[in-house]
């Protein structure tokens, strides 16, 4: 099992150098760094532009270029970010911003899944129990539904109803809308916090719950049917103790790993509602940066993104020969 | 002879069972009809339309504004800033949003049922490679890979010509062309590498059949059902990926005197703190259900296709 992990965490590396390189060239391509820069600062004489090509080595070919980038970033890792470039607007450092951005999101993030994937797998449980029921049909439509709406939209209905709508109904607003904290809160206020939270959270646990109910539900449904659930029985064991250790436990293998892989579609899901919502997370961050073509802000946000990406594939196959049996390792 | 009695009902066609199947989702069978009405509703744009696309109602009474008008008489969805009719411009957005999602999803499976298919058939480096890059690139979200990609296209001129303007709606077309083909090839992939070692793909290959007729003819219609599956999907993808797009402002062109729905939902959400709700709701609404209709097909057809499958017991 150490050996597995370990050689497919040596595999890493290589994946993640190249797929850094490629992001590396679309970046440069794609937001022409350069351009961005004297988009950014309109009062930029040649030499400051050529100071900034040059800390940022804008110049020569891709790999040279590459590399340099790289050597500064994994320097900026043991030194708090001191050694990466600064942003191009304002020449602020990129590290504290980044670091309270991903502090914001994993907080939105952490909640939203724990949340989804409990709600989601007991939903899934719930209706798989009584295939073709009531509750079986209501839990596969409502999940469908909820997967076919785009968090976005869900987002401005959310917000037109509890902020908008509610306040022209009632007086009093239910929710806020917008942000961590409301403009000019100085300090930590626990409460505060978790009620700008609920809209956010809720409408990123919505999708997971959508996903997570539908896995489950076939996921479970096929080991109801299988051979070994009769044996199980037949063997005198309890409904009970059939029930949670022969087949949740087995229809949780084919779900953890389609998780694991599916948190590129999390990610995303944060990305569009912290935008809708104002919450200063990393979706909010990467727009920010993107639209300012700011090229040191956003390799760094890049490599967390593909960091995360590859570790949760390597996770998914770590967990699924772990949880399986049947799996062979070598 | 006494076989064939009572048996009349399971004589029917595979055709005919696929379609009895279909017709028994309820949801797609509602999903489809509602689908038609909104064809309808676009194919016939100059009857079902009130105003054009960038036409201002002028009200009766002067002196008052005729932009954020609630719903009413004239304008049955209410107006925009700009006062114009929200309906009318629904059924503008609608054609143009399901022109992208359409064209993107065929453009997508011919290039996806190609590769995959190659892939499948063939296996080796082609196929390693092929499965690594599509990996990484689904894992990514889509959003962040969407704007990268996007700028990318946009900033290599000599592509222009080709591509398009990066606001155009052949540029949006090429980007979901691009993200959309890869689920396609695997799946394609998947369902060829089953098939090719089956009994009846061999002996067309003992009877001397070419590769190039082993797929047409053997593999593709054998794997029909999880093509048009992921077809519908890619239709949906589009038509969500154009309206994400437009919503941060990455869009196709609102200047043209086009609009999509993804266009008409952004600008819903300038409207939502002023609480002008009716141009919120019904752009909303209308994307979700397309997104609602396209998907049920789509499940109804995965039932259609797939007698094994177990669904509701």
């Amino acid at each position: 099992m150490a050996r597995f992990v370990l050689r497919r965490l040596l595999w890493a590396i290589p994946t993640l150098l190249l797929v850094t390189f490629l992001v590396y060239v679309a970046i440069r391509i794609g937001t022409n760094p350069s351009e961005a820069y004297q988009r950014s600062n309109p009062r930029a004489n040649a030499a400051k532009i050529k100071e900034y090509e040059e800390l940022n080595n804008l110049r020569g070919n891709y790999i040279n270029s590459y590399w340099g980038w790289l050597r500064g970033f994994l320097q900026g890792l043991f030194d708090g970010g001191e050694s990466w470039q600064r942003s191009i607007k304002g020449r602020r450092e990129v590290w504290p911003e980044m670091k309270d951005a991903m502090a914001n999101s994993l907080r939105l993030g952490l909640a939203a899944s724990f949340i989804g994937v409990t709600v989601g797998l007991g939903l899934g449980i719930f209706a798989a129990l009584r295939p073709g029921g009531l509750r079986d049909t209501a839990v596969n439509t409502g999940a469908f539904v909820a997967f076919s709406i785009p968090p976005y939209v869900s987002a401005i209905l959310a917000q037109l109803l509890f902020a908008v709508m509610w306040s022209r109904w009632f007086g009093h607003t239910l929710l806020p809308t917008s942000g961590v904290y409301p403009a000019g809160h100085q300090g930590f206020d626990l409460w505060l916090m978790v009620k700008h939270m609920i809209l956010p959270v809720s409408i990123v646990a919505i999708q997971i719950i959508a996903v997570y109910a539908r896995y489950m539900r076939a996921s479970l449904l096929e080991v109801l049917n299988s051979d070994y659930m009769r044996t199980a029985r037949a063997k005198g064991i309890s409904e009970r103790r059939v029930l949670m250790n022969h087949a949740v436990r087995n229809s949780m293998i084919p779900v953890v790993t389609v998780a694991a892989i599916d948190i590129g579609a999390i990610l995303g899901g944060l990305i569009i509602t912290e935008r809708v919502f104002s919450y200063p997370g990393m979706g909010d961050f990467f727009l920010t940066a993107f639209d300012n073509g700011d090229f040191p802000q956003l390799m760094p946000f890049m490599v967390v993104i593909v960091t995360t990406v590859i570790m949760f594939n390597l996770l998914a196959d770590v967990s699924y020969a772990w949880l399986d049996p049947r799996i062979r390792l070598d | 002879m006494i076989a064939t009695e009572g048996l009349t009902l399971d004589s029917l066609s595979p055709r005919q069972m696929a379609r009895r199947r279909y017709f028994k989702h309820k949801g797609a069978l509602v999903s489809s009809v509602v689908m038609a009405i909104m064809v309808l509703f676009v194919l016939f744009s100059p009857l079902t339309t009130r105003y054009g696309v960038n036409e201002a109602i002028f009200k009766a009474e002067p002196g008052h504004p005729n932009s954020y008008l609630s719903p009413r008489s004239e304008a049955w969805f209410g107006t925009d800033d700009i006062g114009r009719d929200i309906y009318s411009r629904m059924i503008f957005g609608l054609k143009v949003s399901l022109i992208i999602g359409i064209s993107a999803a065929i453009f997508a499976t011919i290039v996806g049922v190609t590769v995959g298919s190659i892939a499948g058939l063939r296996g080796g480096r082609f196929d390693d490679l092929l499965m690594r890059v599509t990996d990484i690139f689904l894992a990514f979200p889509f959003l962040v890979a969407l704007l990268v990609v996007r700028n990318f296209l946009g900033e290599l001129d000599f592509l222009t010509p080709i591509v398009g303007e990066r606001t155009s709606i052949r540029f949006i077309i090429l980007l979901f062309v691009i993200f959309g083909w890869m689920g396609i090839a695997r799946l394609v992939r998947g369902s060829v590498l089953a098939l090719k070692e089956r009994e009846f793909i061999e002996a067309a290959r003992a009877l001397g059949a070419s590769n190039f007729r082993i797929v047409f003819r053997h593999l593709l219609p054998n794997s029909i059902g999880p093509i048009l599956v992921a077809l519908t999907n890619t239709v949906v993808g589009a038509i969500i990926g154009e309206a994400t797009l437009s919503f941060f402002g990455f869009g196709p062109d609102a200047g043209s005197g086009d609009t999509s729905l993804g266009l008409l939902v952004s600008a819903s959400r300038r409207a939502v703190t002023a609480g002008f709700w009716w141009m919120v709701v019904f752009p909303c609404t209308l994307l979700i259900l397309v997104a609602l209709c396209v998907n049920f097909i789509g499940d109804g057809l995965r039932d259609a296709t797939d007698p094994k499958l177990v669904h509701g017991g």
